[in-house]
């Protein structure tokens, strides 16, 4: 009887198998605990299945509820062997006491084997029409189970058609169990693609919903809420009935609740016309919102994400409420990194002074991360706030003096990049703190700083030759930085940094290993050789000044997250396609992608440089940008679409001018495709060849103003100089 | 939405686990902990919920135990979340403690409680006095079989029938929570009432309860004026049994209460608070010899209310050593493990100030990282009894149960710290300095 491998005749599983076939209960009860502990240790205690089961039929609850447990967890392994305990199971649904019933039904649905489930289901007929409450609600869920398992099974005994019935139940939790039930069908069916709705949410059924969400436990009220959140309203009046109905649930304790409601507003108040309803809304949330924060800090994370996309849509919604979301000391890091996001997107001129008093206390904090988040939060107010972005360059040369000068170099580069002209007086303060960088970010932004003020700092070729002489050892952000800096100083003081331009680009383009600080350092060696006028026009044109982006996903994604406020999604920012298995809608797909992202951060970031992309085309001239932030951007893109501006290029690209066209276009593609294969300094010849024969002849006329700008020797000689490396 | 649920220590081996889909394999478990050390490794930071391999890791922590959910949908990261920590109040309910022990000894009884409080991923029954009804600690005897309590799934779900007191009484603690920040130069940059109100019922039958406050609101939609002061609370949280609705509609806060001790409501006043005990130290540091403070707390509210058990901590270098202290009321100890001193008043009288001052050796040799100083605020701890900050006031609880008894309501009102009442440490110059007491 004890199963085909035999058992061993000695060990802890003999004798536990003897004690389970002992005569005294007693003895028998404490040898299914052993058993159990076992388990739960994760012994394996599979072979002792037969003997288990042996006491399965007892009138101890307890001793019952361990043998089921086992039976969960070992149907699967002895898949033949369950079919012995159908007969229990089924007796066990018409036992008097309603816990044992729904004990029965509720194992029944978790076993998983499939030889048992053509059994399950007239227990489960009974069990949905059962007398008592408990025993029914137990039952729904379970119709869920079997839909798992073999979906046919559920709708071939008409199961579903017994739920949508059950929705009327007179008791609540049964409802918001049926609810659940059906819902949880409803998104496998959708998951596997089936076409027809299994929950199809009438007017009938709202009304019913409405009516159970006030008596209803409050796990059921969410599983209502969600469910309400699926109706299709069909006109505005409905919606605003709907809207009003839910409101009280703000005022429910479980924070589950809160934003299960919000979600249901936030979906239903798309249709609702009344403005003084919809402000009477927004004003409501707010509060329960804030209150959010009184719970433990996961569930105070799960809040703030959401709160954070909230107020992506709904910019007024906290507008009074910046200081609820100031750090305690002792909040989690991941908490204090959402509150300061949330601050700066709260922040007006009328609580810029408390935010920064606020962002500088942290910046002495010790926590290196956090730190350097909130000085680069008060960057950010900067090119937020116009009017406060003096008092916002004053706190970061404050700080300067502090021991965190490192980190304030990068906040400054982005205020520089919004007001270009304003704050060149900090410079000499920045550039005396130049020996203490040693963090990538932090030099590559000081390095672009120099380049871009290039004919502003004395020096400036001295401090850069710093950083060519260890090109080779620095990380490719700065290298990438200091190319496009020493670019940028030639362009501005050809006569003192000629030697210093060859060099770094000589080294970029063979000793380099990073294929794109390669192919900018291609580009720009051609770009100065071709014709340094357009290269000028090119390197140092204007570019717009940025701006904080108001959201950091698209519009579309914003709103089909809002519409799933409290759940992963919106909690990650992401569509639940980017990250839900099991792969019938094709996570599969997706997963290579996913293991690649380390981390939803990385993700975050490209999601938001994607939609900057999108939004604002004008950021892409910005090539400089590419390198500090992205580092990854192909510069052969960024690089396109900076020429496309220049109007030689323009024309070119048009097609207006007649064969420069099949010229240029070859360039880049050439140096783009073969790049990588050819290896620097070896056969870069031909390739260089190619593109100066070509270049050379029609880029003049079409940029005369521009090369009148340049002097003629100098850029004889470094042509020569430029053609004599190779 | 749940797959699975396991309880886990910090090497990440999991003590206890149950599975309620089938769609997670358990052997996830077991990569959570390295993901996490990776993540941190990386220099990431390690958020309750994230994603990898299209399984989504969703946790909080207890003392030395992770819980962690697994599942592979789009799940309600609010709910489940939330669910663990609930789960976390039940066990520590049944068990006083949770931790590896108390889950090693009581493993039977928390599978009980996982298959009850959780049924194929979704929520159930999380109430742990309905729990304690039908899944005890001991055995069954056999004659009288356990059955559901109807309150499992009553619109009454969180009181059983049929409850009896000789004595009917309802004890009702109004604790106000105050949350402030005060900055260095001796503003009050952020500040909050969390109030609770608090029952312990003890009455019987089914008792339909209501309970008046002085609600701004509430007067102003019924129109009635006033004796005294309103307050205005800019949220309220209820207790599953109080009819919300009702509550939308006239501001009537009207229950069937559960049995025993309960939170009723809590709420949440903004309105800007005066720190009611003050702190303000001042630091002479001497670096590589000795650090010197001077501490002056300031009793600011009525003269005839009392302060019982005000505890300042007030930090100091994680390497100080050899303290002296001196004060001119309560006791001074070191607590080296929080790097702070710890002030002891039993009882402080409203307007009352006092002195303390400490000293402290520093090695005179120390290492870069402790030049950088934490700049941990001072934390004050206090209860002020009979004494509420927002003035709120319970004007009556009426009580009728169809059997007609009188029942005796007592209220009580404490002020306390809440969880974060901070001043930021004086600056070492700019303030005043330290003259001998």
């Amino acid at each position: 009887m004890s199963g085909l491998r035999g058992p061993p005749r000695k060990g802890e599983n003999f004798e536990l198998s003897a004690d389970l076939n002992s005569e005294y209960r007693e003895k028998r009860k404490d040898a299914i605990k052993k058993v159990i502990a076992n388990m739960t240790v994760q012994k394996d205690v599979s072979g002792l299945f037969p003997d288990v089961l042996k006491n399965m039929q007892t009138d101890d609850l307890e001793q019952k509820k361990l043998v089921y447990l086992y039976l969960m967890n070992y149907a699967k392994t002895q898949p033949e062997l369950v079919i012995l305990a159908v007969n229990t199971f089924v007796k066990d649904t018409d036992d008097p006491n309603p816990l044992v019933r729904a004990l029965a039904i509720r194992t029944m649905g978790c076993l998983r084997a499939e030889k048992i489930i053509d059994y399950l289901c007239d227990p489960l007929q009974k069990c949905l029409r059962d007398d008592n409450p408990y025993v029914r609600k137990t039952a729904a869920l379970c119709v869920a189970k079997l839909y798992d398992l073999k979906p046919e099974l559920v709708i071939e005994n008409g199961f579903l058609e017994t739920l949508q019935e059950m929705i009327a139940d007179s008791n609540p939790m049964v409802v918001s169990n049926t609810v659940a039930a059906l819902s949880d069908i409803h998104t496998a069916a959708v998951a596997a693609g089936t076409t027809s709705d299994h929950f199809h949410i009438t007017s009938v059924i709202l009304n019913k919903l409405l009516v159970a969400l006030n008596e209803c436990s409050e796990w059921g009220r969410v599983a209502i809420l969600n469910a309400l959140a699926r109706y299709e309203t069909q006109d505005a009046q409905e919606s605003e009935h709907i809207c009003e109905r839910v409101v009280p649930q703000f005022q429910h304790a479980n924070a589950s609740v809160v934003l299960a409601a919000v979600k249901v507003i936030m979906i239903h108040m798309r249709s609702v016309r009344q403005d003084n309803l919809t402000k009477t809304f927004i004003r409501k949330m707010a509060p329960p919102l804030v209150t959010l924060l009184s719970n433990p800090p996961e569930v105070q994370w799960v809040a703030l994400r959401n709160i954070n996309l909230l107020l992506q849509k709904r910019p007024d919604l906290l507008s009074n409420e910046m200081r609820v979301f100031f750090c305690k000391y002792n909040d989690p890091l991941y908490v204090k990194v959402e509150k300061l996001d949330i601050m700066v997107r709260l922040a007006g001129e009328s609580n810029v002074d408390a935010l920064l008093s606020e962002l500088k206390e942290y910046a002495s904090e010790v926590d290196v991360d956090f730190v350097r988040r909130s000085i680069k939060a008060i960057g950010q107010t900067a090119i937020k706030i116009d009017e406060a972005a003096e008092r916002c360059v004053n706190v970061l040369l404050e700080l300067i003096g502090t021991r965190v000068s490192y980190v304030v170099q990068e906040a400054v580069v982005d205020i520089f990049r919004k007001y270009p002209s304003t704050y060149e007086g900090v410079i000499p303060t920045l550039c005396a703190n130049l020996d203490e960088l040693d963090e990538p970010e932090a030099k590559a932004s000081l390095i672009w700083i120099i380049g871009e003020y290039a004919n502003k700092i004395d020096n400036a070729d001295e401090l850069l030759a710093i950083f060519v002489d260890t090109f080779t050892e620095e990380s490719y952000p700065v290298q990438l930085q200091t190319l496009t800096a020493v670019v940028k100083l030639f362009l501005q003081k050809p006569d003192s940094s000629q030697g210093l331009v060859q060099r770094v680009l000589n080294t970029a383009t063979k000793d380099c290993d990073s294929p794109d600080v390669r192919d900018r350092a291609y580009i720009y060696w051609r770009l100065l050789s071709t014709d340094p006028g357009a290269a000028k026009a090119v390197v140092l044109s204007q570019r717009p000044p940025i701006s904080l982006p108001r959201t950091t996903v698209s519009p579309q994604l914003l709103e089909e997250l809002l519409g799933e406020v409290s759940s992963l999604a919106s909690v990650y920012h992401k569509p639940a396609e980017t990250f839900v298995g099991p792969g019938r809608i094709g996570i599969d797909s997706l997963q290579r992608k996913a293991s690649e992202i380390a981390d939803e951060r990385v993700a975050a970031q490209k999601a938001l440089q994607t939609v900057a992309q999108g939004q604002q085309a004008e950021n892409l001239l910005d090539f400089a940008d590419d390198g500090a932030e992205g580092g990854q951007q192909p510069s052969g893109l960024a690089a396109t679409t900076v020429l496309a501006q220049t109007p030689a290029a323009a024309n070119i690209l048009a097609g207006t001018s007649s064969n420069p066209l099949d010229d240029l276009v070859s360039i880049f593609g050439s140096a783009n495709m073969s790049v990588p294969t050819v290896q620097p300094g070896q056969s870069a010849n031909p390739l260089a060849g190619f593109s100066f024969n070509t270049a050379a002849s029609p880029m003049p006329p079409a940029t005369p103003s521009v090369l009148q700008a340049a002097s003629p020797p100098t850029q004889q000689s470094q042509q020569e100089d430029l053609l004599g490396l190779f | 939405m749940a797959s699975l649920v396991a309880i886990l220590d910090l090497k990440g081996k999991p003590l206890i686990q149950r599975s309620y889909r089938d769609d997670v394999p358990p052997s996830y478990i077991e990569r959570f902990l390295p993901i996490v050390l990776d993540l941190e490794e990386e220099g990431h930071q390690v958020t309750p919920c994230f994603t990898r391999e299209g399984i989504n890791y969703m946790h909080i922590r207890h003392s030395n135990l992770y819980l962690l959910a697994l599942s592979k949908r789009n799940s309600n990261a609010a709910e489940i979340i939330l669910f663990l920590h609930r789960l976390v109040q039940v066990l520590v309910e049944y068990f006083k403690e949770l931790e590896e022990e108390s889950i090693r000894d009581n493993f039977v009884i928390i599978y009980e409680l996982l298959d009850e409080m959780m049924d194929f991923g979704y929520p159930q029954t999380t109430e742990s006095k309905i729990l304690q009804e039908y899944i005890t600690q001991e055995s069954y005897k056999l004659e009288v079989q356990v059955r559901p309590p109807i309150a499992v799934t009553n619109a009454v779900s969180w009181r059983s029938e049929g409850i009896r007191y000789r004595k009917n009484e309802v004890f009702l603690d109004v604790i106000e929570s105050v949350n402030l920040l005060v900055n260095a130069n001796g503003n009050v940059v952020r500040s909050e009432i969390l109030g609770a109100v608090k029952m312990k019922c003890y009455l019987s039958g089914m008792p339909e309860l209501r309970l008046g406050l002085n609600d701004k609101v509430m007067f102003e939609t019924t129109g009635r004026t006033a004796r005294g002061k309103a307050i205005e609370m800019e949220d309220v949280k209820f207790h599953q049994c109080v009819r919300l609705s009702r509550f939308e509609n006239d501001r009537t806060i009207s229950f069937i209460p559960p049995d025993g001790e309960f939170e009723l409501m809590s709420y949440r006043l903004s309105t800007p608070v005066k720190p009611l005990i003050w702190v303000e130290a001042a630091v002479e540091h001497h670096k590589g010899s000795r650090v010197e403070y001077m501490v002056k707390v300031k009793a600011q509210f009525k003269r005839r209310s009392t302060a019982n058990n005000v505890e300042i901590y007030v930090p100091v270098p994680d390497d100080a050593d050899t303290p002296k202290f001196r004060a001119s009321t309560g006791a001074v100890q070191y607590a080296p493990d929080k790097s702070a001193f710890v002030w002891k008043i039993k009882q402080l009288g409203g307007g009352r100030e006092f002195l303390m001052r400490a000293h402290f050796g520093l090695p005179s040799v120390r290492g870069e990282q402790d030049s950088m100083d934490k700049r941990a605020p001072i934390t004050v701890k206090f209860e002020i009894p009979y004494f509420t900050v927002s003035g709120i006031q319970v004007r009556y609880l009426k009580i009728v149960e169809k059997s007609g008894y009188q029942a005796l309501p007592w209220v009580r009102y404490i002020t306390q710290n809440g969880d974060d009442y901070s001043l930021r440490t004086a600056l070492e110059k700019g303030s005043a300095p330290i003259v001998p007491m």
